[in-house]
């Protein structure tokens, strides 16, 4: 039944790709890679232009065969499960694609290009992903054609009590941001879900044929690699779902100056400014190096080296932050001036940003995901064949060759 | 002569007076500025996160790196240091540089769209998303079940074995027999 909306959303999702190279490049809206702005952004509309319209002609052509038989049984089936996941993806690019308009929009009509910032997408989109990733929790246990109600219940009263559970758990240790609690009892809901549908069929084949657990799962997800492929890119949204909260909701950032000799507490942290070196770097650079050492609860954990580039030619300067990066936090110092050897001072931006390694490494369980899923089958492409030649067959028979 | 319960109520006046003018200076923005109270660059940065650079587009005014951004924190470190608030702050860079200093449009105008459309968007899409969902909702065929992709058999009462329908359903099936 989605024959169609697969086409669809490759076509669209590949439309959407020119257009943001045409904003970019046309100037159309402004951005950090407005730096590639030239005139191939007329080019990228005539093949947009093009695209769309050899999109469109091919649909037509092969309207029959992308037809399937849209029917449902249940709101409450598998079907019905994918087209909601389409439908608030689509609903999440259409929203970011209205605020990344408006301010052209805004031009147009009052002739003062309004600001759209960063905030704002969040403050929209934020619930859409929300319903996704509880769509993603819930999705796997639907089942096609129809889910009863009572099933889905017996399925998911437990995860619903173990999240809530650990979201009572975070309140004890002092929680409070209500927002941050209703995200982590969202994600720890779909966790538990997703975990279950390893480990169900584990279980079964361990039971059943005495397997190994790890011969267990990597039998399952070898026989169905689409499907487990896709619980892995799951696993690795809901780990980068972590991250993103964490750090989007507990970011600690300070900016101050400080004299050699001073410190500046920042959480856990502490950091002492050591003192500025400057030296000549490779080609044409001037190099500004700030030391730093960095303390956490009170102990020394390392040297940081922030530091100022100046390619002296073209005068174009680059900051390059210390970074202690660990897998709970990330510790970032950016020097922002250094007012000469004479005060002996410079202002440092300081982030603690917690998890944030979480949101790379559910990046590349989605990467490993995508692999799985996409890895050729042997056994599915037998099947693919047997049915290219039957239906060769059957077309041959048809007009008599 | 004057009166000692008058001369009394008349100093008793005086000093509530002399107390309001005090508490008043105490506690009066120019008090703060003329207390040379120090601002934060955080404080700063708070305000500064919540505007953007009017001449670098898209770029909030605390992390821009421009002379024109400096100076206009410098201006939110002023306004802070005489006592005003973060709305005064902001209406004040309204008033001068337009609504496209403001990290979020205002609910005004033309700006209100920007508040309004996603919500008739999101609204409108979840009806018509119900709406089609109905329309091609079968009647309560005796043979709808469900079936679980993994290949177990789930015991519930409503399910039914199910004939194949089409090619994609037929693949899926084929494919559970598989496993």
């Amino acid at each position: 039944m989605f024959k169609g909306w697969n086409v669809g959303l490759i076509i669209f999702t590949y439309i959407l790709v020119i257009l943001g190279t045409l904003n970019v490049r046309s100037g159309l809206v402004s951005s950090v890679h407005s730096f590639a702005q030239s005139n191939i952004g007329w080019f990228f509309l005539g093949f947009l232009g093009f695209m769309i319209l050899f999109s469109l002609y091919w649909i037509v052509v092969r309207y029959d065969q992308l037809r399937s038989k849209n029917q449902i049984d249940s709101f409450l089936s598998r079907e019905a499960a994918f087209m909601l996941n389409n439908v608030l993806f689509l609903l999440i690019a259409a929203v970011t694609l209205f605020f990344t308009y408006l301010p052209v929009m805004s031009e147009l009509v009052t002739g003062q290009r309004m600001t759209v910032g960063a905030s704002f997408f969040e403050k929209f989109n934020g619930p859409l992903f929300a319903a996704l990733l509880v769509l993603m929790g819930i999705a796997p246990l639907t089942m096609w054609y129809r889910t009863s109600i009572r099933w889905l219940r017996r399925m998911t009263f437990g995860p619903l009590v173990a999240a809530t559970l650990a979201v009572v758990i975070l309140f004890i240790l002092d929680v409070r941001n209500w927002l941050a609690l209703l995200g982590f009892w969202i994600v720890t809901f779909s966790l538990i879900l997703t975990i279950f549908e390893f480990i169900r069929p584990g279980y079964k084949r361990v039971r059943n044929k005495g397997e190994s657990p790890f011969k267990a799962v990597s039998g399952f997800i070898t026989q169905n690699r689409r499907r487990y492929g896709g619980y892995i890119i799951h696993l690795g949204v809901l780990v980068m779902a972590f991250g993103i909260i964490s750090t989007e909701l507990y970011q600690q950032e300070t900016q101050i100056r400080l004299t050699r000799g001073n410190s500046v507490p920042l959480g856990e942290f502490s950091m002492v400014f050591n003192g500025v070196e400057r030296y000549p770097g490779p080609d044409d650079l001037e190099i500004t190096e700030a030391s730093v050492d960095v303390f956490k609860d009170g102990e020394f954990v390392r040297t940081l080296n922030p530091r100022t580039e100046l390619y002296t030619r073209t005068q174009q300067p680059m900051t390059i932050p210390g970074v202690r990066s660990t897998f709970t936090e990330d510790f970032y110092v950016i020097m922002i001036n250094w007012e000469g050897t004479s005060a002996d001072a410079a202002t440092f931006r300081i982030y603690v940003n917690p998890l944030i390694n979480w949101v790379w490494a559910g990046a590349f369980i989605f990467l490993a995901g995508t692999l799985v899923a996409a890895w050729p089958d042997p056994a599915e492409d037998k099947i693919v064949a047997a049915e290219r030649s039957r239906r060769r067959i059957a077309i041959s028979g048809a007009t008599g060759d | 002569m004057i009166p000692s319960r008058i001369m009394y109520h008349a100093l008793r006046f005086t000093t509530y007076v002399l107390f309001g003018i005090v508490f008043l200076f105490l506690f009066s923005p120019a008090a703060a500025q003329e207390s040379g109270r120090a601002v934060t660059d955080d404080e700063v940065n708070a305000i500064a996160k919540e505007l953007y650079c009017p001449i670098c587009e898209s770029t909030p005014l605390d992390v821009c790196p421009t002379q024109a951004c400096k100076d206009w924190r410098e201006v939110i470190r002023t306004k802070l240091a005489e006592g005003q608030t973060e709305a005064e702050i902001k209406a004040y860079f309204e008033l001068q540089y337009g609504a496209r200093a403001l990290a979020e449009p205002p609910q005004s105008g033309f700006s209100l769209s920007a508040w309004i459309m996603p919500i008739v968007l999101v609204i409108a899409v979840l009806f018509g998303f119900i709406y089609y969902m109905r329309s091609i909702r079968t009647p309560q065929s005796p043979q709808a079940s469900g079936v679980d992709e993994s290949g177990t058999l789930v015991q519930d009462p409503q399910i039914q074995p199910e004939p194949d329908q089409d090619d994609y359903v037929a693949r899926i099936e084929r494919e559970l027999r598989d496993i």
